[in-house]
């Protein structure tokens, strides 16, 4: 009896506040959620309902088709980040990272500034700017004798979606800058010096010797890019409304969820049907991110300096 | 013991004044026009108590986005104020249902409106009617009447004279003929579709004829209001597919547009920002002659709380607020929100008289998505927001649209199911 450890209760006590803040907020409305979207509402009282919100919701011509649109959209607007927003990020801190740069403070605080302001003012100035009516975007394409090229991108359904996206690149490019930034500086200069004594400079260097060695940042990069335009909605729905116009063009799954939870207009709110694809988007996140971490993550090499 | 003393005294005093109050009876109104507190608190309020000693009335409006959820919440605590300011149809109808509003049925001031003034505040069946009508708005088309007489334009009654009029200013080139977008789409239904559209289904016929299942919404008189929307696009200005409503609005009171499709709620912000003259003319019909038909669409309305504590004098407010008395204060106050009474209504603003005045030529009707048929999914009313604007950019024919429209319809409503 007396060797036996005496319980350790500090363990519990120190994690406490973050495990009953974490199960309060988090927790408890992810299960209330998923168990929301078991049910169903008749005549003003809850039924349990199985799976019939997501017979629904994949088996009804009209609710299927709604959700495979959002989801499509929302590949594309994940897409437009992946093949835009990260390389981008990538070559931004490259450039930034090079000692000779001059004003690399100030050209690092500029680009990171979008991403600190408000969806709203983001959306809003960006509409502004490109409307054709008082927007600065047809008088700067005109200056430059290419009025021809304008065209009242968000509200053409075939631009809209991928304007949305550009702009979001446009906000959040900040981001896999500076965490690339700060993988770029953390590689120590011997590494770098070998590589100059083997005669490997410039882009080179880059291709072979730093890349390689922010492979996992990368990673990362992508699944916090892939997480937030599967949760995305704030643009969407400042800049289109919960219509998410035009017809639907710029309509992605948390502009669907606003409207079938909330309701719109004469379109009551429907709580259950809201669940059921607020339930979707979460098994559709967890998929993705479960991919990358088995599949991706696993396979990375890390190197210890 | 002094201490105790005091909070005796504080207490009985406390009692004696409640006491002396006690003849006094206070109102309270919830509502969600937090815009006009000014209006109920110095005009309206204050006539209403001068006739009546005794009771008070307390205006406390909430934000118009959070009324809905705030007033359900607050009738199932019990903490409701004794009169609910209305929203037409569903929502007012699920809180007569769910009984936390009374029936008026037997108000004396019931008599003082038409039944479709009362048809938003009615069971479908329209034996009980539980909110008394407060005001409309009317659809037409506000004009700027500077640029007619610069181009020597008439105000257009046909069809015919309206697009006449489109191409003579668009040949011009100084206006944009129209100033309307689909960005936000609802403009192209409630200005459009729902403005011009009773015309074509001569108004309350048709519209109770669809929601009896007899019309269907590929009709042709359903089709036809798509296939003038579709002529729209020429005469809109550049790039109106990224067009917001506040744009247009800035188009027209910046007297660079013409023509404005319009609601009357639009008057006193006009009146503020437009520098020139402006009239207003009614959706123009087939030929010179024809009964025309508008859209007098009914907004908002006043109920009773069926907890009050107060019945007898919730009900005695509402009886005012039927009278005719009532609806000259208001709707000079507010112009563009026109009484729903059937006594016609003296008022001073040019633009309102002329919208009002429609009233006497034309048939009134409502939106024709509003009743009944915006109840289950797809959202009847959503989609014209969505059919409309696709019309209007061309991107959807009349046909097609009309088409999903009566497909989407037929999927959830009984009547209007395939026969």
């Amino acid at each position: 009896m007396s060797d036996r450890k005496p319980f350790r209760w500090h363990i519990v006590v120190f994690l406490a506040p973050a495990v009953l803040v974490y199960t309060a907020i988090m927790i408890i409305p992810l299960f209330a959620t998923l168990n929301l979207s078991l049910f169903t509402t008749v005549d003003r009282v809850s039924q349990f309902n199985g799976l019939g919100n997501f017979r629904t919701l994949f088996g009804d011509p009209r609710w299927s088709a709604s959700f495979w649109n959002a989801l499509g959209n929302n590949t594309w607007f994940f897409i437009v980040h992946m093949l835009v927003q990260n390389p981008i990020g990538i070559l931004l801190a490259a450039i930034l990272s090079n000692p000779r740069l001059r004003g690399a403070a100030f050209y690092r605080t500029a680009i990171f500034i979008p991403t600190i302001l408000s969806f709203v003012v983001v959306g809003f100035v960006w509409k502004l700017m490109l409307s054709p009516i008082w927007g600065v975007a047809p008088d700067l394409l005109n200056a430059v004798g290419l009025k021809s090229l304008f065209a009242p991108w968000l509200g053409k359904e075939e631009y809209a979606l991928t304007t949305l996206a550009l702009i979001s690149v446009w906000q959040f490019v900040g981001i896999p800058m500076m965490l690339i930034y700060a993988a770029l500086l953390s590689i120590p200069d011997e590494v770098i010096e070998a590589a100059e004594m083997d005669g490997i400079t410039g882009a080179s260097q880059f291709w072979k010797i730093k890349l390689p060695l922010i492979l996992p940042s990368i990673g990362i990069i992508s699944i916090l890019t892939f997480v937030g335009n599967f949760n995305a909605f704030d643009l969407i729905y400042s800049a289109q409304g919960a219509l998410a116009g035009p017809n639907f063009a710029t309509d992605i799954l948390g502009t669907f969820l606003y409207r079938t939870f909330f309701g719109f207009q004469l379109q009551l709110g429907d709580q259950n049907m809201g669940a059921a694809i607020a339930t979707a988007m979460f098994f559709i996140i967890l998929i993705g991110v479960c991919i990358y971490l088995f599949a991706i993550q696993t396979r990375l090499r890390r190197y210890q300096f | 013991m002094t201490k105790t003393k005091l909070i005796g005294a504080l207490l009985a005093s406390t009692f004696l004044a409640g006491a002396a109050h006690a003849e006094d009876v206070t109102l309270t109104i919830e509502s969600w026009r937090n815009d006009d507190v000014l209006i109920w608190q110095d005009t309206i309020i204050p006539a209403f108590e001068a006739q009546n000693p005794g009771i008070k009335v307390v205006f406390a409006p909430t934000a118009p986005a959070e009324y809905n959820a705030v007033l359900n919440s607050k009738l199932d605590a019990g903490s409701a104020g004794d009169l609910v300011t209305c929203r037409p149809f569903d929502a007012s109808l699920e809180l007569y249902k769910k009984g936390n509003l009374a029936d008026l049925t037997g108000l004396a001031a019931m008599a003082n409106f038409s039944p479709v003034a009362k048809s938003a505040w009615q069971t479908d069946d329209g034996s009980a009617t539980f909110c008394v009508p407060m005001a409309s708005v009317i659809h037409g088309f506000i004009y700027n009447k500077d640029a007619f007489d610069a181009l020597g334009i008439a105000v257009p009654t046909t069809r015919d004279d309206f697009f006449a009029a489109l191409d003579k200013i668009k040949a011009d080139g100084t206006y944009i003929p129209m100033a309307m977008g689909t960005n936000d789409q609802w403009e192209a239904a409630t200005m459009g579709y729902n403005n011009i559209g009773p015309n074509y289904w001569k108004g309350e016929e048709g519209r109770l004829a669809l929601i009896a299942g007899t019309q269907k919404l590929t009709d042709a008189d359903w089709v036809a209001p798509f296939t003038e929307l579709a002529k729209w696009k020429d005469y809109l200005g550049d790039g109106f597919e990224a067009q917001t409503y506040p744009d247009s609005q800035n188009l027209f009171t910046l007297g660079r547009a013409a023509i404005y499709p319009a609601g009357s709620w639009e008057i006193a912000g006009f009146n503020k920002q437009a520098t020139f003259k402006m009239g207003a003319f009614p959706p123009p019909v087939q030929a010179a002659g024809d009964t025309c038909y508008i859209s007098d669409h009914t907004d908002i309305a006043l109920g009773m709380n069926a907890k009050s504590a107060h019945p007898e004098e919730t009900k005695k407010f509402l009886e005012w607020v039927g009278s005719p008395e009532f609806a000259k204060m208001y709707a000079n106050a507010l112009p563009g929100f026109f009484s729903l009474n059937s006594t016609p209504v003296e008022m001073e603003d040019p633009l309102a008289q002329e919208f009002v005045s429609w009233r006497g030529k034309c048939q009134s009707s409502i939106r024709s998505t509003y009743q009944i048929l915006s109840r289950g999914t797809p959202n009847l009313e959503n989609e014209t927001w969505n059919a409309s604007a696709n019309v209007i950019k061309g991107t959807e024919t009349p046909e097609a649209a009309a088409a999903r429209l009566q497909d989407g319809l037929a999927s959830w409503y009984a009547p209007q199911k395939a026969k």
